[in-house]
């Protein structure tokens, strides 16, 4: 030790002279906020150390506890899981009850906004068939349920009232196969929508023809009496091609969020089905015919031959006399019938006062092309399209129903979407589909609560009826 | 002891003789040295640049050879000169210390008689002992301070002559063997 100072000796001392003005140093001096040096340098040479040890600390108490120490971790684990346990069941309890509440809110407010007198009613029981699609609910007669009233939910409907009990309802869900409703799509395609057994109803009696498509919504229809029209049934997954109706699978929407509360509809009201959504572009329509022309026809069918298919039968037959044309026998080549002169010469058996109105262009347009589609090129412009859906147009159209008591200067020009307009101008391809939209037509001018069940086959078995009475104006005016 | 201008380094320790000084030499010097920083350029502010104390502790470690005893001079010569400046007590010691040292440890190796060696070195030591002044003013004191190095190395350069013409005037305090 001692060779050793003596062999550093220098360094030695040169290190303790600077250490002890390094302490003269520190002691006297003091910063800009008057704290001594010494005091700055023992702070900052203090704390990173203080730092260290503390880490190391709470690295080696961390350690202790975290991998030494694990006597207790099995018990602790197991009081955490039941634990957890709990509050998955209190979590689950909860929502219930929030689902719970969002549905009695939901049940309140389709109640307030519903025009049809509803009562709510709670699930109590389920049919015992493994196959019946039946359940009880807690309102019975004593509430004012009778059988054959229609349940719904603000979802869509649920089924209807088979059974009805002083204090206990049985219901039949809408996938029992015995289940069976009018509905009607929103682009106004009928059907009877049937239960399936399956999560699915099918919608049967719908021509093979027709044009439905998946995510359509469908709803009651009110043909049946039992569910009031307007309401949701569902939205159609599935569309398969048949003959001679389509397959169609419904996914009801009445049972999303689960069956426990209901509405019993005590007095229906008919609602109006919502229009489709489409991008379509819309086209001129002209304004109905005065009503002081077209209110004889109805009032007074002697004057014309028949209905109004016979009329423009009978003007179109006039017509082709007065051009020397008969209909269906001219060979190809030759000259086709001018229908642009169908509004200037007067039908027989026609007052002429009407000329003006067929020269507007609803008779002579949907007429023409089922003769002679090349005949008239401008005929489909001034179209009103037949597609206008009958049973939409009466709602979504006010022209067209106020259009008998009101003057043609008084009314706008209703607009139609474009793309009904070929569908206007197109000749029938199946006289079944043109009778069936002649039900359909008549059906949806019927008020409402009177309308028919509809019966889509029927129509094919009246051919000859059809293609007049597809472009029959309807006698109120409204356009279709 | 005789001069050699051919040779500038020592072969051993012993080629260089110890300088001895009388006992008044070490105390009459650096007091006159630090009271002339120290008043000096109160009255003549163009002789501020010059850095007596640093050429008398450099003076005196290069001639005693001898590490222990450099450094000691540059210490108490760096306090006295801390006493009567506004840095803070420690600064200059610690500096003149650090220089007192390094110039014994060259004396020790260098024929320091020459004296273009002299040049050197009280040019080296002034760069040195300004830098090192500069370092601890930030390092200990947190204060900034800039260091103009060619303004230094001009000031340096008049140091070293100015101190060429001391040492020779303080060789003659020298005692004789």
């Amino acid at each position: 030790m001692e060779s050793l100072l003596n062999r550093y000796r220098n360094i030695t001392v040169l290190l303790l002279v600077i250490m002890a003005q390094l302490v003269l140093l520190a002691v006297s001096a003091k910063n800009p906020e008057d704290v001594r040096f010494i005091r700055i340098w023992t702070v900052t040479a203090i704390t990173p150390a203080a730092r260290v040890l503390e880490g190391l600390r709470g690295g080696g108490n961390g350690f202790l506890h975290n991998y030494v120490l694990l006597h207790d971790t099995n018990a602790e684990n197991r009081r955490l899981r039941d634990e957890v346990d709990k509050l998955k069941m209190e979590n689950v309890f909860l929502k219930n009850e929030l689902n719970t509440a969002d549905r009695a809110k939901a049940l309140q407010v389709f109640q307030q906004h519903t025009r049809s007198k509803t009562l709510a009613a709670t699930i109590i029981a389920n049919g015992a068939g493994t196959n019946s699609k039946v359940v009880f609910v807690d309102r019975g007669t004593a509430s004012g349920v009778q059988r054959g009233m229609a349940v719904v939910t603000p979802d869509g409907i649920v089924g209807k009232v088979i059974a009805a009990y002083p204090t206990a309802s049985q219901i039949l869900l809408m996938t029992d196969p015995d289940f069976a409703a009018g509905v009607v799509t929103d682009k106004g395609v009928h059907g009877t929508l049937k239960g399936n057994g399956t999560p699915q109803c099918k919608v049967d009696y719908v021509a093979f023809e027709e044009k439905v498509e998946v995510g359509e919504w469908v709803y009651t229809s009110g043909d049946d009496r039992i569910f009031p029209r307007g309401f949701r049934v569902g939205i159609v997954r599935t569309v398969r091609p048949g003959q001679p109706f389509k397959e169609i699978l419904v996914e009801p929407s009445g049972n999303q969020r689960g069956l426990e509360d209901v509405l019993i509809v005590l007095e229906g009201v008919h609602e109006r089905i919502p229009d489709a959504p489409s991008g379509m572009q819309s086209v001129y329509m002209a304004a109905p015919p005065p009503a002081d022309e077209t209110k004889p026809e109805v009032v007074a069918p002697t004057t014309t031959p028949g209905t109004e298919a016979d009329r423009l039968r009978s003007q179109y037959k006039a017509l082709g006399d007065e051009q020397k044309h008969q209909w269906g026998e001219n060979p190809p080549g030759s000259k086709p019938v001018d229908l642009t002169k169908l509004g200037q010469s007067p039908a027989p058996g026609k007052n002429p006062a009407t000329s003006p109105a067929g020269s507007a262009g609803a008779p002579a347009s949907t007429g023409a092309p089922a003769a002679a589609p090349k005949a008239s090129p401008a005929a489909p412009s001034t179209v009103a399209p037949p597609k206008s859906s009958p049973a939409a147009t009466p709602l979504t159209n006010p022209p067209a129903k106020a259009a008998p008591g009101a003057a043609p200067s008084k009314n706008p020009p209703a607009v139609l979407p474009a793309t009904q307009a070929p569908a206007a101008a197109a000749p029938p391809r199946n006289p079944a589909d043109a009778g069936r939209r002649m039900n359909q037509s008549n059906g949806a001018a019927l008020p409402e609560g009177d309308q028919p069940v509809s019966r889509p086959a029927a129509p094919a078995k009246q051919p000859g009826a059809t293609p007049a009475k597809q472009i029959t104006p309807l006698p109120g005016g409204a356009q279709h | 002891m005789t001069y050699s201008g051919e040779r500038i380094l020592l072969s051993n320790q012993r080629e260089g003789q110890i300088s001895r000084f009388r006992k008044w030499v070490f105390l009459v010097v650096p007091l006159l040295a630090v009271l002339f920083q120290a008043y000096v350029p109160t009255f003549f502010p163009k002789l501020s640049f010059l850095e007596m104390p640093l050429l008398v502790v450099v003076y005196f470690a290069i001639m005693r050879r001898n590490q222990i005893s450099g450094l000691t001079v540059g210490a108490l010569v760096g306090l006295a000169q801390d006493s009567l400046s506004k840095s803070p007590l420690g600064m200059f010691g610690i500096v003149n210390t650090l220089v007192g040292y390094f110039a014994a440890s060259v004396g020790v190796r260098i024929d320091v008689e020459h004296g273009f060696i002299r040049l050197l070195l009280g040019f080296f030591f002034f760069i040195f002992h300004q830098f090192l002044y500069w370092v601890m003013t930030r390092a200990l004191l947190g204060q900034d301070m800039t260091f103009d190095l060619a303004r230094t190395a001009v000031v340096g350069l008049l140091n070293a002559i100015v101190g060429v013409a001391l040492f020779a005037l303080l060789d003659r305090l020298r005692e004789r063997s």
